[in-house]
């Protein structure tokens, strides 16, 4: 057949897209949840969950999306990594389920509150500490045979992953923290403003602690960002910009600027992982081009999306415009 | 004992779909049902309706909240345990599950907010368009993943190239031989189920004499579409049955207990499949009448069982017994209709306080159709999870043990029983409060996380009040 377009790469930044979407959206809110059981006491629970209620599950669609665009674009990622991962997203379900349906009952529970409470904070935590282990599996390679994973149940789960996956715990509180700072005011806001700096200071140690230990983990990485000075040596100084900008911007107590400069922090590192693996999508050996569907079905689903995907970022935006603002103290139930 | 991956992946995923399903099969007939009382409300003017429909829609939003929560399991399903299953299929089936999701977000996203919401916001026009958007859009997302589902029952409009399969035309590969009657089954068993869902709260409301007139009036509407569709639900489901002996006999023959191809076949009334010798025990059979109803000839001949070696045969007790239930479950669904219709007649509808606690009693029974005949479906389809050209043992995770399969498996177990009988529990506070509900207009809406389940605003604990 002949095939105008590589659709291809089209798909891959779809999902590149939908990733980063997903990791900055329900980062927040998976940082608000890890944050959870320090908050100063339970009026700023209240005030906290409220910040974070009107656009949680909006964010977790990416995921779904994310899931399905997967397969239908990539099959072969989807069925190598998946399995590869089975553990982890069990976890990563599970953990997501009773945070969602903490959202739901916490607001009308009363005597059994503290058990929302809890599971809450504890969906939140293991959700985002199993996306941190995907991140690092990911570094670490795949073991594959004709194209199916032929690795152990616990290969995801190693000393690296055990750092990607608290680095992300940290990272998300920072975004979480920063948020707060954004959308609340008074003590809950005091309280976040004095823990984005030892956040930062932790994502930034674990991060350095990542970069020097990813050469040893894959030779390839190392090649890639050492055999001579390229432009991708922009994205680490960029990162490190944004960090100096957190830093500066939570000391001059700026409201916005903290959570800004977090994003950017998150879409530099993320950027930087990507040209780490490109174009491998199952490392160490399954490119994009081999994990590709036929040029049909990549093609029928992309005509849907083109027309849906718009919608949700207008959709997305408004729901963010109409909970602009503060969220008021105690606000939201009686 | 060796654990087995693949028996453990397939209870796994009964487990998680048959939870799954049965929310979208309530929320499909509800969020219908929804529209209809919407639409009364906008051209009567009745305060009725709006009660109803408000009260309704808070049920709609805990139905809803839970189908979307065991969804996002669903869509991992393939990956993890059917991975050599996903990535031949990934052609067909990706594009349908992607298609699914972008219809519940969008749905989702745009009209659900408006409906639950946007009663006070929006102009009543408004509110009654998105009602019947919502209701469409769960259509939509039923169609997807029945194309899907029907697509692995009769396959049609692809090749099989390398193992994979490629769609050649994606009409014929949706519109499979066997989704058109699916499709209509489904659809017809959630309006029975919405139906008998509102129809046996309603009675019970009647019996302890709760909000009378409004609980009369959707008591009477449900029982007249039941008289309707339970009829109709038995000929489509005929319809089904024929098709299916077209293209999966041996799916037939398992439903009918038959294990020798032969004429003047006998109904079964009860039997006890045993596989191993391939025989029937304590037969009580009506002579004659499944070649009749199957061939439409009282000697048609019906090929048997033993046409395949054993171990390409479905399990038999399974789809025999889920069978007999599913439509003896049908056949009580048309008696209470006929019954309800003449109590109606002679005017003691709502006095035969027998007929309404039958009905309460009845709000579960298409829950169990729904499931059992899922159960004939898929089990039914054994040993093939893509008729005649993919096998189960073919399509499971190649490096899946069965220790990480039980892990899996209990842990699912365990979050469902947690979670669901929260959400369970909550939904029976939501039909316990009732109609009357109080706490529904005093609620400042602006600062309320706009979800779905924020919708129903009832305590979760038993003690009232609480402001
Ligand atoms: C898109 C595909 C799809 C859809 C919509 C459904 N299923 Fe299914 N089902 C499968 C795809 C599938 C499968 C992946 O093909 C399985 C897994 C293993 C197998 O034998 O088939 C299966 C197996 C399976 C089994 C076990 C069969 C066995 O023991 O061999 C049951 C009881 C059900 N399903 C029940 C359901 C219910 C209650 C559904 C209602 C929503 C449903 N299925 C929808
Ligand atoms: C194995 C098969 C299935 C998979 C993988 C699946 C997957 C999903 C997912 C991921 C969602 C959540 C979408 C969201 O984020 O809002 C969902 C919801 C939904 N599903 Fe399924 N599903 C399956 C079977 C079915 C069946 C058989 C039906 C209907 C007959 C169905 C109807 C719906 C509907 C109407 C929704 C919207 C939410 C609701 O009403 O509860 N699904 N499904
Ligand atoms: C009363 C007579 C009924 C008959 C003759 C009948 C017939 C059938 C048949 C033959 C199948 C299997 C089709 C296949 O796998 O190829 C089936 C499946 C099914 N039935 Fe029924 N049915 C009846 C009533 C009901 C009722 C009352 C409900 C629910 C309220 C229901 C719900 C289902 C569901 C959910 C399936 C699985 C999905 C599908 O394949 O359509 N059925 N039915």
């Amino acid at each position: 057949m002949n095939e105008p377009f590589d659709l291809a790469l089209i798909w891959a930044a779809i999902i590149g897209f939908g990733i980063i979407m997903y990791v900055l959206m329900d980062g927040f809110d998976l940082g608000v949840g890890i944050l959870f059981p320090f908050a100063p006491d339970e009026q700023s629970r209240d005030t906290m969950m409220n910040s974070v209620a009107p656009v949680w599950d909006g964010n977790e669609t990416w995921l779904v999306l994310g899931g399905a665009g997967l397969l239908a674009a990539f099959p072969l990622v989807y069925s190598t990594i998946l399995p590869a991962l089975y553990i982890g997203v069990f976890l990563l379900v599970a953990g997501l389920i009773f945070r969602g349906v903490a959202f739901e009952f916490r607001f009308k529970a009363r005597s059994s509150r503290y058990l929302w409470n809890w599971s809450f904070a504890g969906g939140s935590t293991v959700a985002a500490f199993a996306q941190g282990t995907v991140v690092g599996a990911y570094i670490q390679g795949f073991e594959t045979a004709n194209g199916v994973f032929v690795g152990g149940a616990l290969d995801w789960l190693t000393p690296f992953t055990v750092l990607t996956g608290i680095g992300m715990l940290s990272g998300y509180a920072l975004l979480g923290a920063t948020w707060l700072i954004l959308k609340t005011e008074g003590h809950l806001q005091d309280w976040a403003f004095r823990l984005a700096t030892p956040l930062l200071i932790s994502v930034l140690v674990i991060f350095a602690i990542i970069s020097v230990w990813t050469p040893f983990v894959d030779g390839q990485v190392l090649q890639r960002w050492f055999s001579g000075v390229s432009v991708i040596w922009v994205l680490p100084l960029l990162t490190l910009m944004f960090a100096v900008q957190i830093w500066r911007s939570v000391r001059q107590r700026s409201e916005a600027m903290p959570f800004v400069s977090t994003m950017g922090l998150f879409i530099t590192t993320y950027l930087g992982l990507l040209v780490s693996r490109w174009p491998y999508v199952v490392p160490p050996n399954i490119t994009l081009w081999d994990a590709t569907s036929a040029y049909s079905s990549q093609l029928f689903l992309l005509l849907g999306l083109l027309f849906v995907i718009p919608i949700i970022l207008v959709y997305t935006a408004w729901t963010y415009w109409v909970f602009r603002g503060k969220v008021r103290a105690n606000a939201g139930y009686h | 004992m060796e654990l087995d991956p693949l028996l453990l992946s397939r209870i796994q995923f009964a487990f998680v779909v048959s939870f799954h399903a049965i929310f979208p099969v309530f929320s499909i007939g509800l969020a219908a049902f929804i529209a209809v009382l919407e639409g009364l409300a906008y051209k009567t003017g009745n305060p009725v309706w709006l009660k109803l429909s408000g009260f309704w829609t808070k049920v709609f939003a805990v139905v809803f909240g839970m189908g979307v929560v065991s969804g996002i399991v669903m869509a991992f399903q393939f990956g993890t345990n059917w991975s050599n299953f996903a990535y031949a299929s990934a052609n067909f089936l990706g594009p349908m599950l992607s298609y699914e999701v972008i219809t519940a977000f969008f749905l989702e996203a745009a009209f659900l907010g408006v409906l639950l919401f946007g009663r006070d916001k929006v102009p009543p026009g408004a509110h009654l368009a998105s009602a019947i958007l919502v209701a469409t859009g769960t259509f939509i997302s039923a169609f997807w993943i029945l194309a899907a589902n029907s697509w692995m029952q009769t396959p049609a409009g692809m090749e099989l190239r390398d193992g994979i399969f490629h769609v050649v035309s994606w009409s014929d590969a949706i519109f499979n031989p066997s989704f058109p009657y699916r499709f209509l089954h489904m659809v017809l068993a959630s309006f029975l189920t919405g139906s008998f869902v509102v129809a046996g709260v309603s009675a019970w409301y009647l019996l302890r004499g709760r909000e009378v007139e409004a609980n009369k009036k959707a008591l009477s509407m449900c029982l007249w579409l039941i008289l309707f569709i339970a009829p109709t639900q038995a000929v489509v489901g005929d319809f089904h049955g024929l098709n299916t002996l077209e293209h999966q006999p041996m799916k037939v023959a398992a439903m009918e207990g038959h294990w020798e191809t032969s004429g003047e076949v006998p109904l079964l009334l009860f039997a006890l499949p045993d596989q191993k010798n391939q025989t029937n025990h304590f037969e009580l059979a009506i002579p004659n009448l499944a070649s009749f109803i199957l061939t439409h000839d009282w000697h048609g001949e019906l090929k048997g069982l033993n046409e395949v070696p054993p171990e390409h045969q479905p399990p038999v007790a399974i789809v025999f017994w889920s069978f007999r239930v599913m439509v003896g479950i049908g056949l009580l669904m048309i008696l209470f209709a006929l019954t309800g219709l003449a109590l109606r007649h002679k005017g003691r509808l709502w006095r035969a306080r027998w007929y309404l606690q039958g009905l309460r009693a009845m709000s579960i029974a298409p829950f169990l159709a729904v499931l059992t005949g899922w159960f004939v479906t898929e089990v039914g389809r054994a040993p093939w999870l893509v008729y005649g050209l993919m096998s189960q043992a073919e399509s499971v995770t190649p490096s899946l043990t069965g220790g990480m399969a039980l892990f899996t498996l209990i842990g699912y177990i365990v979050v469902y029983a947690l979670v669901f009988t929260a959400g369970v529990y909550y939904l029976m506070r939501v039909l316990y409060v009732g109609l009357e509900d109080p706490d529904i207009d005093d609620i400042d809406d602006h600062d309320r996380p706009a979800r779905p389940l924020s919708a129903a605003h009832v305590p979760f604990e038993i003690e009232q009040g609480g402001h």
